[in-house]
């Protein structure tokens, strides 16, 4: 075990300051030591996607990256996204089009699709069935999350 | 699947990182995007002491053209290359945001780089491969100085390069290309590394062949030429006869694995079809 | 302490269906709206709890010392060097878990040979990944560094690592009690005229076909966190499990104590698909840690050990016979079975649990007059097995697919022809099969119409045709099944299982202000139960159904039941729910007719007001009828108000939904590649509660038969060595792989349920197996090729074309000379 190194990340806008050991994943920094729990883990090897974050705006598995890769870096997660009582229009995108059943893929889904909508915006069915394709789902079949993020992208969610 | 414990150096410069690789000893691995690095470390078949992070190296972030060819920054990332747009920079190296699409996915290619891929050395790398099929010249820089490196010899087997373990690349130039390149690849699964890649360049002058490049992925501990299927084709008009023979004997010279996806027969049967196509698409582009 | 919070209670509907004024049911019923999902709203924004999400201080983190042989005696474990770590709290091994039972599933029937599945390995490993030790420390990286240094002396024994291999003479033995390594051989009838009818019939086919091993794979692995309380001596274990009631009495048999002293609680769960509707024995391991040490313990399998030591399925060998008339009737129909059962029984439904169904369930939606099965479970050095959506039904209809599509050509009908004049007819049900099950009622043969007239059957050889001079090779499969769902007590006694489930049980709880509270022994993790369920009782009660929360998951609060598997919960338990709220609607219309001074009979509950038939000016509101009961009930005679909540319970006799997948595929001659260009559905499973969560449902199902179809298959090496332990290697499809779905719907209310509506959970992923293993071999029919094996490699397509292309040279070589 190597000695704990401190790090300051800001996650959905708010700074945090901890002391992680260098090996702690961001996906466990995130969920254990911040409490960030909607960030879920799925295969710790880069294939699932589930612990998809944005890290400087762009996607990135969290799995495989260290937390103290994150110090002075800015991380949304899907609590940033909205609150059970005022959804993002891409979590209304979901609900609406049955993008999710079980729910545990769900919050890499919504952060990869973030990342793409806000790139971009007026995405082909082909540009969206490739970027859904970075994530797995065991759930949907995916026929849901691709209506969803088609209806969000119309809708005017990434811009 | 928790790695093993390491320490964390960051580097603010090319130059620290060598030092602190130095410094270190040979147990030191640097980590830039560590899309392959940090899953080995997870499932600990990496298990480095110490790990000095360039991720955050900006200078050695970039594609530029140089004397017709390209000076591309080690840490360029996949997706730099995946969305490079620039007629100046893409003629002759369309190969290159063809080939980026092959790697993983979007997440993926917002964090792997260029030099990293080339340094992991992984078989069925797509970059490995343009390394092989653009004659590129990687620049180490190690305590004494930086050396180029040639292609030729650099990748010595399964993530084996002829790099010292305290030297890093900086830099991968790929000199004026041949006008016409491609990349063909088969996976199972959309976004997986390929059972069988293959790249070929060819330059032509009128009918006549002048200068093939036939590169092989994922049929051998390391990407691979296809020297017989280059000579084939060097002097030949590229017609279809000539395309596939050249793509037989690809596939007649190798001696790939056998896994659960495919056995060696089915590899060899994929390089020859692989070959035609992307013999035929580079001819078609130059 | 752990947060002792079982699953949220979520309401139902909050968004209404299209076009919907709030709080009004459109078409006078909430059942067969697709309201928006109430789990939702929380689970779109990280507001879901896992039980990986929970971490209290203090928790210790277990991870395993498994086995990396296939087959050992275990000469020692030495821990001494990972107990010196600073952080490592304990290893536990056998030695220290004595009074801990295994866990030992049961079918009593003489062709049944039971075995012990044990906690930790003793002096016997009989599989990679069987666990050994366990290492208790701080972190869960610590616990992994201290798992590396317990050293463990293996004396390697001779593993079988097939079937094949099990049942060849002199075979090691992976149990002693199973010298054969048979552990279940089942009959059940030897149809003695079979022979004559086969040396007589007009045609007979033959079908042989495998499956590779599969796994479920959800995107959550199993996961639990196990605590002590000292206040109670209960304890409490949280966990990623789809049958809370289940693993609490396992718990209980295991660690030798009441039920009451096991508490188990099932949180929001990421997918379960069946493998987690067994008990694992790292659930019966942590509780026993924690009772052990009194402290709270938490294991989160990772993914490699998903792979490789989670519950696997279906890895099945069949050879068909049937025997049909020249008219394409068939016959009979003679079968043989084998199934790979791995290494232990899984509890409680044992490792016959693919065995019989693959017997019992062959037949499916065909007249099959005679019939003869024998169907084995094999012994294997390898992981055990456990249900996973479907069973064997994607298996045993992948192989009466494959029949019936070679009696098509054999006896000229085609697959469309021969299907149609097999399928039982609308006029025949309820039928009783040559199996003695009872189908209610469905739509087999328009189902077959309609998915055959979607795919452009009448056109597919001018299609073909074409597509072939173009130098494509296209293919169109079809398979037809019959989806046997909500097993009830009765179907579950006959397998003879030392726990019997299949009934289920709800509470339906208004309070005082007109809302209510759903309690189910059902476990709803992804089916949208918290949705369906507000909808029965909405249409029962005459409230919008977000005034309707569910609670579920917590043996402590919930009414007994099993849990949600086997396509059973909408049934069953929605069966319960609708009972439950008719008789709390008879309560309301009692107390509102004592209020009005009317005829219970004569009232109704509609739009949240209690009225008298036919005359809206005349009602109360339903809210004012709940405060009665609960704040004024001076107001009422005894024995009404004082609360206001029923539980009732329901043992269905089973359901039989139906379908028929259709496929269209384009197979690369250069590549070997299989493409799917349209996936089409046409399914009946009665009265849809949601059309919305039906089709979600079948389209996962659908994805997952593709999988096992195409891409996903465990292998091991021939010494036992699982070689397929990443997602690198285990190929669960993209949203690249996969076509859109077309999914079509009829519907046949069966008269067996509460609200017309049959099982269906499972229907997608039994019928794409077949279906795109016949449209494969449509293709490469054109070039005299075929395969007989999911899941299709493409090495497997290029290597059948090759051989076919040779065979044909030879062919005409020989006509040359």
């Amino acid at each position: 075990m190597t000695d704990a190194q401190s790090i300051r990340i800001t996650v959905n806008g708010t700074e945090h300051e901890l002391a992680v050991e260098p090996r702690r994943t961001l996906a466990d920094v995130l969920r254990h030591d911040l409490a960030y729990t909607g960030t879920h883990v799925g295969c710790e090897h880069g294939i699932c996607g589930a612990c998809t974050v944005l890290v400087d705006g762009l996607p990135a598995r969290s799995c495989l990256m260290f937390g103290v890769q994150a110090d002075g870096r800015s991380v949304e997660t899907v609590e940033a996204l909205g609150t059970p009582d005022a959804l993002g229009p891409l979590q209304q995108a979901f609900t609406d089009h049955h993008g999710l059943q079980c729910g545990f893929c769900t919050p890499g889904f919504l952060m990869l699709v973030t990342a793409f909508l806000r790139e971009t915006p007026s995405p082909t069915d082909e540009e969206i069935r490739e970027v859904v394709a970075s994530n797995l789902c065991r759930c949907t079949g995916y026929q849901g999350i691709l209506r969803a993020v088609r209806a969000a992208a119309d809708a005017g969610a990434g811009s | 699947m928790k790695p093993a414990s390491f320490s964390y150096h960051r580097a603010r410069s090319a130059d620290e990182a060598v030092s602190l690789l130095a410094e270190l000893g040979d147990d030191a691995k640097l980590l830039a995007g560590g899309q392959s690095l940090v899953a080995m470390m997870n499932f600990r078949l990496a298990r480095p002491a110490a790990l000095v992070d360039i991720s955050r190296l900006a200078e050695l972030r970039y594609v530029r053209a140089h004397d017709g060819g390209l000076r591309i920054g080690a840490l360029a990332l996949h997706r730099d290359l995946e969305r490079l747009t620039d007629p100046g920079l893409l003629a002759g190296f369309g190969m290159l945001p063809q080939a980026a699409r092959y790697i993983g996915h979007y997440a993926i290619r917002a964090a792997g780089t260029f030099g990293g891929s080339i340094a992991h050395a992984d078989p069925a790398a797509e970059w490995c491969m343009a390394a092989l099929l653009f004659d590129a010249q990687m620049v180490a820089r190690g305590p004494g100085g930086e050396r180029v490196i040639p292609v030729a010899g650099f990748f010595k087997g399964f993530l084996e390069t002829g790099l010292r373990p305290d030297e890093m690349i900086t830099e991968v130039r790929l000199p004026a290309p041949r006008p016409g390149a491609a990349i063909c690849e088969f996976a199972r699964r959309h976004g997986d590394f390929a059972i069988v890649a293959v790249a070929a360049a060819v330059d032509r002058d009128g009918g006549v062949c002048r200068d093939a490049r036939v590169v092989l992925g994922g049929v051998a501990g390391t990407v691979d030429r296809a020297a017989g299927a280059e000579a084939t084709l060097i002097g030949s008009s590229l017609d279809a006869d000539v395309i596939a023979a050249a793509a037989r004997q690809a596939a007649a010279g190798t001696d790939p694995p056998g896994d659960i996806h495919g056995s060696a027969e089915y590899r060899r049967h994929l390089i020859q079809v692989l070959a035609a196509r992307a013999i035929g698409e580079a001819a078609g582009h130059a | 302490m752990p947060d002792l919070t079982g699953g949220p209670a979520v309401a139902a509907g909050a968004a209404p269906a299209v076009g919907a004024p709030p709080g009004t049911a459109p078409a006078g019923r909430w059942i067969g709206q697709p309201l928006r999902r109430a789990e939702d709203r929380y689970l779109l924004t990280g507001r879901g709890r896992f039980v990986g999400d929970l971490e209290p201080s203090g928790t210790l983190h277990l991870a395993l010392v498994r086995s990396y042989v296939a087959s050992a005696a275990i000469e020692a474990v030495d821990a001494s060097a990972a107990l010196s770590l600073p952080g490592v709290a304990a290893v536990i091994t056998a030695a220290d878990l004595a009074g801990v039972a295994p866990l030992r599933g049961v079918l009593d029937r003489p062709e049944f040979v039971a075995t012990d599945m044990p906690i930790l390995a003793a002096d016997r490993v009989r599989h990679v990944g069987e666990p050994i030790a366990a290492v208790l420390a701080e972190s869960a990286y610590l616990a992994e560094d201290a798992v590396e240094l317990v050293e463990v002396t293996y004396g390697e024994l001779p593993a079988v690592a097939s079937a094949g291999e099990a049942l060849a003479p002199g075979a090691a033995a992976v149990h002693e009690a199973a010298p054969g390594n048979v552990l279940v051989d089942f009959t059940p009838m030897p149809t003695p005229g079979l022979d004559g009818i086969f040396a007589s019939a007009a045609h007979v086919v033959e079908a042989e076909v495998s499956s590779g091993r599969v796994t479920a794979a959800p995107m959550e692995g199993r996961v639990c966190l196990a605590a002590f309380d000292e206040r109670t001596g209960q304890v409490v274990l949280q966990t990623s499990t789809q049958v809370p009631h289940t693993v609490r009495t396992a718990v209980a048999l295991s660690l030798g104590m009441d039920e009451h002293q096991v508490r188990v609680i099932s949180p929001d769960v990421g997918g379960g698909f069946g493998q987690k509707c067994v008990v694992a024995r790292e659930e019966v391991l942590a509780a026993a840690i924690a009772r052990l040490l009194r402290r709270t313990v938490k294991w989160v399998e990772d993914r490699r050990e998903g792979l490789t030591a989670g519950f696997q399925a279906r890895e099945q060998f069949y050879r068909l016979r049937g025997a049909f008339d020249a008219d394409g009737r068939m016959l009979g129909l003679d079968a043989d079975i084998r199934c790979d059962v791995g290494a232990y029984s899984c509890y409680p439904v044992t490792c016959g649990v693919e065995v019989l169904m693959a017997a019992n369930e062959l037949p499916g939606p065909y007249r099959v007059q005679s019939y003869r099965v024998r169907s084995r479970g094999i012994a294997t050095n390898k992981t055990p097995i456990a249900p996973y959506r479907g069973v064997s039904r994607p298996q045993a209809v992948l192989a009466m697919e494959r029949l019936m599509d070679e009696a098509g050509r054999a006896t000229g009908l085609g697959a469309v022809g021969v299907r149609d004049r097999n399928l039982i007819d609308a006029s025949e049900f309820p039928y009783r099969n040559v199996m003695g099950a009872s189908y209610d009622a469905g739509t087999y043969r328009e189902s077959l119409a309609q998915c055959a007239e979607l795919l452009g059957y009448g056109d597919w050889p001018a299609v073909q045709a074409r597509a072939r001079a173009e130098g494509r090779l296209t293919g169109l499969g079809l398979a037809c099944f019959v989806e046997p769902t909500a097993y009830g007590t009765a179907s579950f006694g006959m397998r003879k299982m030392t726990i019997v489930p299949g009934y289920e049980q709800a509470t339906v709880r208004m309070d005082p202000s007109g809302s209510v509270i759903v309690l189910a022994g059902t476990h709803s993790h992804g089916q949208g139960h918290a949705t369906t369920y507000a909808q029965i009782v909405a249409d029962a009660l005459g409230i919008d159904p977000g005034r309707v929360r569910l609670r579920q998951g917590d043996t402590e609060l919930v009414p007994h039941g099993w849990g949600t598997f086997a396509s059973r919960s909408i049934v069953a338990g929605g069966g319960a729910v609708a009972r439950a709220s008719a008789d709390l609607a008879g309560q309301l219309r009692e107390i509102a007719a004592h209020l009005m001074e009317a005829a219970p009979a004569d009232l109704e509950l509609a739009g949240g007001m209690a009225q008298v038939r036919g005359d809206p000016a005349t009602s109360v509101p339903i809210g004012e009828l709940a405060r009665t009961a609960h704040h004024a009930a001076h107001l009422l005679p005894d024995g009404l108000g004082r609360g206001l909540e029923a539980t009732a319970s329901f043992d269905p006799e089973g359901t039989f939904s139906n379908a028929t997948h259709g496929a269209v595929v384009e197979v690369s001659p250069s590549t070997g590649g299989v493409r799917l260009a349209r996936y089409v559905v046409v399914e009946d499973c009665g009265v849809m509660i949601n059309p919305m969560i039906v089709d979600g449902q079948v389209a996962g199902g659908v994805a997952q038969g593709i999988g096992a179809a195409l891409f996903e298959e465990l292998c091991f090496d021939e010494s036992g060595q699982p070689v397929s332990g990443s997602f690198v290697d285990y190929l669960v499809p993209t949203a690249a792989d996969l076509p859109e779905f077309e999914i079509h719907h009829l519907c046949t209310p069966t008269p067996r349920t509460p609200t017309g509506s049959k099982g269906m959970g499972e229907g997608g992923s039994i019928g794409a197996p077949a279906a795109v293993l016949n449209a494969v071999n449509d293709a490469l029919a054109q070039v005299g090729a075929h395969v007989e094996r999911v899941p299709i490699r493409p090495a497997d397509v290029m290597a059948a074309i090759t051989a076919a292309a040779s065979s044909d040279q030879s062919a005409d070589r020989k006509e040359a000379k």
